[in-house]
């Protein structure tokens, strides 16, 4: 009932001594999490929250048979912390980290092609599949386990709306935020993708954000293929052109990029569209109830 | 980040793109000792500014002798410019940059910029040089050439061969096309650029190409490398209440409603945006405190909020993971406190420890609305705000 991670996932902390790093994996353990190592450089040999510590991922990964990576790296160094990750052949690496330059991301954006290796982020909340596994700073007491895939450039906008299902009795299979920059490792397709072909997901929240076509492309895919009720949301309907909101991705350049380009794409693939964000859990319950009774 | 185009000229120049011959002034004197040094019988006196369109509205002249460069100056200077990129406000005039007119024979142009689509910086180019990349977008796509250029290999002879032929240059261009191209990647990759943009890009008389126009953005997130760059900030183009909230790390982006917003996080700072609007209200502002805010962000948020003389009423909009709806509303209290806050203001809070920062409100004494949810919280301080303004009146 999950795509990604699953209680089968063990989990590497790249800067687990650092101050971020410790937190999160703190909760994340809380949580059920089985992170098995950390990797500070020049700190390999010792323990850390009971975790022990390893000088490189490569190291970490080989003594600890972990599958994935967690990144709480400072953005100068974030994408060699990447790189490092992809290097080590972990078949999922999830960066937290905001404010990656984006030439770095370009840069790591070629390996990741040339690669097995699934990058979620950077600039993201991360991915958690509830009463499983959590790898990310997402409050884990708002999620319940479920059947609804919820995927988001956002991260307290992600909440909100999970916190609506939740409230409405609807659990989630794997929530995913996929980060709010121009560069990320998984867009809003291929996270649709997954969702769609996992068999336990029955209904999938899509939350968007001005700037960029990957709503687009995503809606196109959902026309041709899903056939799961979607719900969509696009924050920055009032958002001024030409302006970074918050996020470096979330910008109408060239008149590109507009709430309304996305609505229109994601209304001609038969998306639940939502214009509020007070209404997202609701217009999902209305839709599984609409699908229910087919 | 924006640079002016004088900035963007110098960048250029020390990579090796050539420019026109010319300086920046900020007096009519300067101006004329400019025309005179650069002693050609045409000189362009350009206004700079952080936008385009500059042209139409006044703030490009030629003058054919150094007295009537300093007269144009004169005018130009403290001109307020309006142009469709500047907004109903306009931008004063506080420098010019005063260069050779040149023999010009075809206009094109140039930029490079990174595609998110296709992950990697892509080169554009047009022969419909001096038009807006938009405009020639939107009415012929097929007119723009693009390269993409991968970062392991980096640009190569070819790809200036299908630019330059596609441009119509010719084989014998390439011996200038190619340094020029060559440069302005250098220049381009090595900034942490954004955009580099060169329109026009013109082929003169004698078949020298020149960036006549030169713009540059760079990536905000790469400055720490780039302390040079980060120096050529003009605060003087941007608005003194962002350059505030800057200074205190935070997002914040002015816009012209009455409904000042706090919240954590881009995208629900966009959504709350979104349903002030929808309850019939206009947000003053876009503003993100921040995943891990303290006390002193939220304080540092409320006096910003203060200092725009259009907010009518505040809406706080929390969800609360890393950072804690008790912390929040302390810091709250705390701010309205010691701003005395005549303001009136929407608190929304939801997730961790919610319970407790509800009750710290409600103890605070202070006069806070409680709402129940985003779309109770917008409906309230719409009717707030606009309660406030007529009251104001």
């Amino acid at each position: 009932m999950s795509v990604l991670i699953d209680e089968r996932t063990r989990v590497i902390v790249q800067g687990l001594t650092g101050r971020e790093g410790s937190f999160h994996a703190q909760q994340m353990i809380a949580y059920g999490t089985s992170v098995v190592a950390g990797v500070t450089p020049g700190k390999g040999g010792t323990l850390h929250l009971d975790v022990p510590v390893f000088d490189t991922v490569a190291e970490a990964a080989r003594q600890t048979h972990a599958n994935a990576s967690l990144i709480f790296v400072p953005p100068p160094y974030a994408a060699d912390a990447i790189l490092e990750a992809v290097d080590a052949a972990l078949p999922l690496v999830v960066c937290i980290t905001e404010g990656v330059p984006t030439l770095d991301m370009v840069r790591v954006a070629a390996a990741l092609r040339a690669s097995a290796t699934r990058l979620i982020g950077p600039n993201c909340p991360g991915i958690i599949s509830p009463g499983k596994c959590k790898m990310g700073i997402m409050p884990g007491q708002i999620h319940m386990p479920g059947r609804v895939g919820v995927v988001s450039r956002s991260g307290t906008l992600t909440y909100e709306a999970v916190h609506q299902l939740t409230k409405l009795g609807i659990g989630q299979s794997t929530c995913i935020g996929i980060g709010g920059d121009p560069i990320i490792g998984t867009s809003f397709l291929d996270a649709i993708r997954l969702f769609h072909e996992d068999a336990d997901t029955t209904a999938i929240v899509m939350i968007g954000e001005i700037g960029g076509n990957a709503e687009q492309q995503a809606a196109e895919f959902i026309k041709q293929n899903v056939r799961k009720p979607v719900v969509g949301f696009i924050a920055g309907q009032t958002a001024p052109p030409g302006r970074r909101m918050g996020h470096a991705g979330a910008i109408i350049s060239g008149g590109a990029g507009t709430a309304a380009e996305k609505y229109e794409a994601m209304a001609a693939a038969g998306i639940h569209c939502v214009q509020s964000p007070a209404d997202i859990g609701q217009t999902l319950a209305a839709a599984l109830g609409k699908a229910a009774s087919k | 980040m924006k640079i002016h185009e004088y900035q963007a000229k110098e960048i250029f120049r020390r990579f090796g793109v050539p420019t026109p011959r010319g300086e920046m002034v900020t007096t009519p004197e300067q101006a004329r000792a400019v025309a005179q040094k650069l002693g050609t019988p045409v000189v362009v006196v350009k206004a700079q500014i952080h936008a385009g369109g500059r042209g139409k509205a006044g703030g490009v002249k030629l003058a054919r002798s150094a007295d009537e460069a300093a007269q144009l100056a004169s005018q130009i200077l403290g001109m307020k410019l309006v142009t469709p990129q500047t907004g109903p406000g306009g931008r004063i005039v506080r420098r010019l940059l005063v260069e050779e007119g040149l023999d010009i024979k075809r206009e094109l142009y140039l930029s490079i910029l990174v595609d998110r689509a296709v992950e990697a910086p892509v080169i554009m180019a047009s022969t419909a040089g001096g038009v807006e990349i938009e405009e020639v977008a939107r009415q012929n796509p097929a007119a723009i050439l693009r390269e993409a250029v991968r970062p392991a290999t980096g640009l190569q002879p070819y790809h200036v061969r299908k630019l330059a032929f596609g441009l119509g240059l010719g084989a014998d261009a390439l011996k200038v096309a190619t340094p020029f191209l060559q440069s302005l990647y250098r220049a381009f990759i090595e900034t942490d650029a954004s955009l580099a943009e060169i329109n026009p890009l013109v082929v003169t008389g004698d078949g020298r190409l020149i960036a006549l126009d030169a713009k540059m953005n760079f990536d905000d997130n790469a400055l720490d490398r780039h302390k040079d760059l980060a120096e050529l900030r003009d605060l003087d183009e941007e608005d003194p209440l962002e350059v505030e909230a800057s200074r205190f790390k935070l997002n914040y982006i002015k816009l012209d409603g009455t409904v000042g917003c706090m919240v954590n996080g881009a995208g629900l700072a966009m959504a709350t945006m979104d349903i002030i609007k929808l309850a019939g209200g206009a947000p003053a502002n876009f503003l993100d405190v921040g995943g891990g805010a303290n006390a002193e962000q939220v304080r540092n948020a409320f006096k910003i909020l203060m200092s725009d003389p259009e907010v009518r009423g505040v809406f706080i909009n929390i969800f609360g993971g890393i950072l804690r709806c008790d912390v929040l509303a302390t810091g709250v209290v705390a701010a309205a406190r010691e701003l005395r806050l005549k303001l009136p203001v929407v608190v929304r809070m939801e997730g961790t420890n919610v319970e407790q920062g509800r009750q710290i409100l409600r103890e605070s004494g202070l006069d806070f609305a409680v709402a129940e949810g985003m779309k109770d919280g917008a409906e309230k301080v719409v009717r707030l705000a606009g309660a406030a303004a007529g009251g104001a009146r």
